[in-house]
């Protein structure tokens, strides 16, 4: 009875004895030797030379011997796969079975057994199971049809598995229907462009019965799969939500948060003055809640992703606040979850309650959520006019503790909210100032410093503090160098008498002694505003912050959007989007939410504004995102090459839903209006790849490479602003577009020119135009001549026409790409 | 989908490795091992990258379950299956241990093999798999045609709970009402927040499929059924005795689209014992104890402590099992404690003095005070006094549930509601009951 004796083994000459006793006679004898080879093969040790014998046990009517020879073929197949023929047989008989059991497990091991030969012998037994008449048999058989794409693709769609599989949507057997759709839901995401899962109306309805009647985890793949798809109007969204909702009380968590899901992407359809509107926002609150009384790894995904439908939809949650108070046992993960809720959630109604709570957790014993809890009244503060005086009372008591750690970061936020607030609280700077030699943490210190710089003229003894510092100026960390270059300017701009010797000095260390490129540059500027004039210095060095906004680490809209349609799973618990940790072409389709009825493309315009004006600023938060887009289209790659040059048109559409999910509103660039290009600028232009071989979109971030605005009054026609590089290669795998708008006799152009830097041949280019103000579109397809070989470099010109689709942008000019 | 499954014993010797997808190498198992089990630190996440390859982990005693996959998987999925998977070994061989696994590891390879399928998790109800696979090796074998199609149209079937002819003598039902009720007071004895959580846990022993369907005190339903009823009466007098619930969550077996569509719960219940609802209550509840906390620092080497605990409930009542935990400092030398009711002890490894009482009735007061010495230290930080819990038993339900009737329809066997026998049993616990200090 008890197995674990065949873990102790591990005598010399384990493997010879092994052998004889699999090929003993007796049948007990046998079996207890397979047992021990699974035993050792678990803990690592390499029983691979015993193949031979283990299968020959195969031929066995114990099933039990039966699925332990199966376990074995399933690890080592793959390395001995010239013996891995002789269980062939085996297999294809044992899928004849009478008893369907057998069947399936014939079936379901055949398709683990990676082994291309196998493989081959798979196709006939599995088309059988598809078809058979045991429910247990087809929904094994689903399965497999993913397995076996899985290590051929291309077997597959040969074979005609696929559309067997989309027969089995229509089964009977609701399990069957739950297993084949979670296999097609896996083949099709990796042909993003395929219409493999070929939503409608009447599918969707089939799924939605079959949702009511299958197992837990068959639900949980309807519902995922159910929301990749997009209703035709909001009616159809409406019906859809009011057949997913009962979901929503369900015990298994997982299948909650695919309701969840379901609901928070189609309620994006219907028209916010709907009532089914608001009552569908009302039935959402209580499941959430209820997920935190799960276990504590389920509340930390829960937490995870209410964190995500808070930023999306504040409203759902607002009146929650108290079911986030942090417990005393738990987990520490749990805590630091709940507490970033709370500060989300925190608005004038509850602060008093939070800040209370939040005053407690500053005395608990871990150091990161002790830190956190700091960092959050400080947020509190900011995001809470009313509670900034008690927030800042507090972070006060908080530094008389004189724990290390409570301090520097209660000064860090401290200077947000000197930020945030100006001339309102200055009064604590002495308190803070007595903690200054206690701040060993470089963001301390770079805050402490930026105090005492932009306080100078009220602290007394500003020049000494900031001297006692730069004894050490060179072991301090970058940060805390730049703050104190700064913050001495500063000083001297304000009290130029005294402290003529301690700007020279630090000026000197910055600019002769340091080998950092960024302190010098700096240095050197300011430098050089002092020596040639002064006043400006003050200007510019003394200028009036702009105030800084209450929140700010939301994650960036596009992204969010995003994450809304991947509730539940992996992408919302790293709040990134699966493309950043998912190798290969799998599940890097980027998702969308749909837009509201009626109301177009402005879903997603409300950013563009944003980054309008501030490309330089905008860009440092927006090429990550950039790149990662890119690289999804890159990796799109593996699609089979569409026909020709020209775009067909369903492939343009999923094209453009991969572009829409972020450069639509992620990239803009402002440019100046030139009288030369006529109504040439301000356009949208996106290249698009129409195979998806490669990747030329045209990069971002462009700032005012456009700004023509000198150039009023030339003759029209005559100046064609030079080239620039919209898109350099290291964001776009190897592809650098540089281009600019021409008119020439009459036709405004676009010149592009395309560079090669990667490594391998770059084909089949297309370009796409999204709507834009002025209505351009291009005349013509994009003639490239392909391939395009490494380091090669082609122009084309591309002529345009000013009747595409008119969206008017705000401002008119802006440039997105 | 989930690439593979492992499980280790605490020092992360792996006891299973089971591998489903080709992307996973079997240098997962050892990344886990060196990169969480070995790291011997606080679970910062349950979830874990490791180059590219995410670790969703749990702990059962001192036993590690990992299951990994390098794809975009449903997480929460991920997590209700391994308890799931919990859920089932303990069904088949009791605690989870490493004697235990060790024991049982080719049962637990034949139930990987049926419950997860390329990562796809499959039908996990204990109650099924035992049909098929069983301890002393798989059935199947010398079953009949008939036998072994029963099998596979209930594991696939639209009620894969429960298997067809059951047979019993005597049909009985147990029902049991077990709440949890957690309370977060401040020093001043206001509550921060409060709530019960609670199950209905139901034993059934019915033949046949027994349609079953059950009411409980709902404050929605009991509005609806008074307004149709049209006397002003029942709307009153329900009202008081009518509870709102939260929020509730059901057993798969429940109808759910009947319980949106009318509210009402309606199920052919799994053989033996299930758990039927969890649901959550805020409003009136009824905290059966308060505890007021007195506590003065007397010089810098002595606290004194009064506590106080009040039970709030009716007189003819009795709590059991109450228990509470007044933490004192880590500093500690020595304590001195007075109770009037009960067993009271200062546990210097637990840093706390620990009062025990067997029983106490509805509204009653004890008292217990303490002093506590402390040794002088130059630690500068404070000591953040934890807040005081407290553990206990009563017979009632404090979030005021009430089962108004369970009925029992079974149209092929000649049995009538009225042949079933009912238990119902209410049981309310201290969750997380705790007054800060």
């Amino acid at each position: 009875m008890t197995d674990s004796k065949y873990f102790t083994t591990t005598k010399k000459g384990e493997i010879f004895e092994l052998k004889a006793e699999l090929n003993s006679d007796k049948k007990e004898k046998k079996k207890e030797a397979v047992k021990k080879v699974i035993a050792s093969m678990t803990v690592g040790k390499d029983v691979s030379a015993l193949f031979p014998d283990v299968v020959n046990c195969m031929q066995t009517d114990n099933l039990e011997l039966k699925k332990l020879v199966y376990l074995y073929l399933m690890n080592y197949a793959k390395s001995q796969p010239d013996m891995a023929i002789m269980a062939v047989n085996t297999f294809v008989k044992d899928c004849e079975d009478p008893n369907p059991l057998i069947r399936a497990l014939a079936v379901r091991t055949m398709g683990c057994i990676r082994v291309d030969k196998i493989t081959e012998y798979l196709c006939e037994p599995l088309r059988k199971c598809l078809k058979d008449e045991d429910p247990y048999v087809r929904k094994t058989a689903a399965v497999c049809v993913a397995k076996l794409h899985d290590i051929n693709a291309q077997l597959v769609e040969d074979q005609g598995f696929l559309d067997t599989l989309k027969d089995l949507i229509s089964d009977s057997n609701p399990m069957v229907v739950a297993n084949a759709v979670a296999a097609l839901s896996e083949i099709a995401e990796s042909h993003p462009n395929s219409n493999l899962l070929d939503l409608n109306p009447q599918t969707i309805n089939k799924l939605l019965t079959a949702l009511n009647e299958c197992t837990e985890w068959g639900q949980i793949f309807i519902l995922d799969c159910l929301a990749n798809y997009t209703p035709r109007d909001d009616r159809e969204s409406q019906s859809i939500c009011e057949r997913v909702t009962p979901r929503l009380s369900h015990a298994n968590s997982a299948v909650v948060l695919s309701a969840v899901k379901v609901l928070m992407k189609f309620m994006e359809m219907l028209p916010k003055d709907l009532d089914y509107y608001g009552t569908l926002l009302k039935k959402l609150a209580p499941p959430l809640v209820t997920l935190l009384s799960a276990e504590p790894e389920l509340q930390y995904v829960a937490l995870r992703n209410i964190n995500l439908i808070v930023q999306k939809r504040p409203e759902i949650l607002k009146h929650e606040m108290k079911v986030f108070f942090v417990k005393y046992n738990d987990p520490i993960y749990v805590k630091l979850e709940k507490l970033d809720i709370m500060i989300r959630l925190a608005s004038q109604a509850n602060i008093a309650q939070v800040l209370a709570e939040l005053k407690e957790y500053a005395t608990e014993v871990d150091v990161d959520f002790v830190r956190k809890a700091v960092r959050a009244i400080g947020r509190c503060a900011i995001k809470v006019e009313q509670s900034a005086e008690r927030c800042v009372s507090t972070l006060l008591d908080l530094i008389q503790t004189k724990v290390n750690y409570v301090v520097q970061e209660a000064i860090v936020v401290i200077k947000d909210i000197f930020r945030k607030y100006p001339n309102k609280y200055e009064s604590v700077i002495a308190t803070l100032c007595e903690n200054l030699d206690s701040l060993d943490e470089p963001e301390a210190r770079a805050a402490m410093i930026w105090i005492v710089g932009e306080y100078a003229e009220r602290i007394d003894n500003a020049d000494e503090l900031l001297e006692s510092f730069l004894e050490g100026f060179h072991d301090e960390s970058t940060q805390v160098q730049l703050q104190l270059l700064t913050a001495i300017v500063k000083l001297f701009l304000k009290k130029p008498t005294e402290t003529q010797e301690l700007v020279q000095q630090v000026l000197s260390l910055a600019t002769q002694d340091s080998d950092n490129p960024d302190l010098r540059d700096r240095g050197y500027i300011y430098w050089r505003l002092l020596s040639t004039d002064p006043v400006a210095a003050k200007e510019v060095v003394l200028a009036e912050k702009p105030l800084i906004s209450e929140e700010t680490d939301l994650i960036e809209p596009t992204l969010l959007e995003e994450l809304i349609c991947h509730i539940g799973t992996l992408a919302s618990v790293y709040h990134k989007p699966p493309s950043a940790f998912v190798e290969g072409s799998r599940g890097v389709q980027h998702k969308r939410l749909p837009a509201r009825a009626g109301s177009g493309e402005s879903t997603d315009s409300p950013d563009v504004s944003q980054s309008v004006g501030g490309a330089t600023e905008a860009a440092p938060t927006v090429i990550p995102s950039q790149g990662d887009l890119l690289g999804d289209l890159l990796n799109l790659d593996l699609a089979p090459p569409a026909a020709g040059p020209t775009v067909p048109p369903s492939m343009q559409l999923g094209a453009m839903d991969l572009l829409g999910g972020g450069l639509d509103s992620l990239l803009g660039g402002d440019i100046g209006g030139s009288p030369a290009m006529g109504a040439g600028l301000g356009s949208t232009p996106a290249v698009m790849p129409t195979s998806l071989g490669a990747p030329p979109v045209v990069g971002g971030g462009l700032g005012d490479l456009f700004d023509l605005g000198g150039s009023v009054g030339m003759p029209a026609g005559a100046y064609v602003p030079p080239k620039s590089v919209w898109l350099p290669a290291m964001k776009a795998k190897g592809l650098e577009i540089s281009g600019t708008f021409a008119r020439r006799s009459g036709v405004i152009q676009m010149e592009l020119s395309l560079t090669n830097k990667a490594m391998s041949v770059m084909t089949d280019f297309a370009i796409q135009f999204n709507r834009n103000s002025f209505g351009l579109a291009p005349a013509g397809p994009l003639q490239v001549l392909t391939p395009l070989s490494p380091n090669q470099t082609i122009e084309v010109s591309l002529p345009l026409s000013t009747s595409g689709p008119v969206m008017k942008m705000e401002p008119l000019n802006n440039l997105q790409e | 989908m989930i690439g593979g499954l492992f499980i280790y014993n605490h020092k992360g010797e792996v006891l299973i490795s089971r591998i489903y997808r080709d992307d996973i190498g079997r240098n997962a198992v050892d990344a886990f091992r060196v990169n969480v089990i070995h790291a011997r630190q606080q679970v910062r996440s349950p979830v874990t990258n490791i180059a590219r390859t995410s670790f969703f982990h749990i702990k059962r005693s001192n036993i590690w379950l990992a299951a990994v996959t390098k794809q975009n998987v449903n997480a929460a999925m991920v997590f209700e299956f391994l308890y799931k998977m919990c859920d089932v070994m303990t069904a088949y061989f009791g605690k989870i241990s490493e004697e235990n696994i060790k024991n049982n590891f080719v049962l637990i390879y034949e139930l990987l093999d049926e419950i997860l399928d390329f990562g796809y998790p499959q039908n996990s109800e204990s109650g099924a798999l035992k049909t098929f696979i069983t301890q002393q090796g798989i059935k199947g074998q010398h079953q009949t045609k008939e036998e072994q199609s029963q099998i596979t149209s209930q594991v696939t079937g639209q009620i894969g709970w429960r298997r067809e002819g059951i047979k019993y003598r005597r049909n009985e039902l147990f029902l049991d009402v077990l709440e949890s009720v957690n309370l977060l007071m401040s020093p001043q004895g206001q509550v921060l927040s409060a709530h019960v959580s609670g199950r209905v846990v139901m034993k059934s022993y019915l033949s046949g499929m027994p349609e079953c369907k059950f009411g409980m005190n709902d404050k929605i339903v009991i509005d609806k059924q008074g307004k149709s009823g049209g006397t002003e009466d029942s709307g009153k007098s329900s009202g008081k005795q009518s509870i709102a619930i939260d929020d509730c969550t059901f057993h798969q077996c429940v109808r759910l689209s009947k319980f949106d569509s009318e509210r009402s719960i309606s199920f052919i219940p799994p053989d033996g014992e299930f758990e039927l609802l969890r649901y959550r209550t805020t409003k009136d509840i009824i905290l059966p104890f308060r505890v007021i906390p007195l506590v003065r620092e007397v010089g810098r080497t002595k606290l004194e402590v009064k506590v106080v605990i009040k039970s709030n409930f009716k007189p003819s009542l009795l709590a059991q099992k109450i228990e509470v935990r007044i933490p004192t400092p880590l500093n500690t030398s020595g304590v001195q404690v007075i109770c009037m009711k009960g067993k009271a002890k200062y546990k210097a490894s637990e840093n706390a003095i620990v009062w025990k009482i067997k029983r106490m009735a509805g509204m009653k007061e004890s008292q217990i005070s303490a002093e506590i010495e402390l040794l002088p230290t130059t630690d500068k930080k404070k000591w953040t006094r934890p807040p005081i819990s407290m553990n206990f038993e009563v017979p009632f339900a404090p979030s005021g549930l009430k089962v108004r009737y369970l009925k029992v329809f079974e149209s092929k066997l000649n049995y009538s509601d009225h042949d079933v026998i009912k238990w119902v049993r209410y049981i309310g616990r201290s969750g997380i009951y705790e007054t800060r200090c």
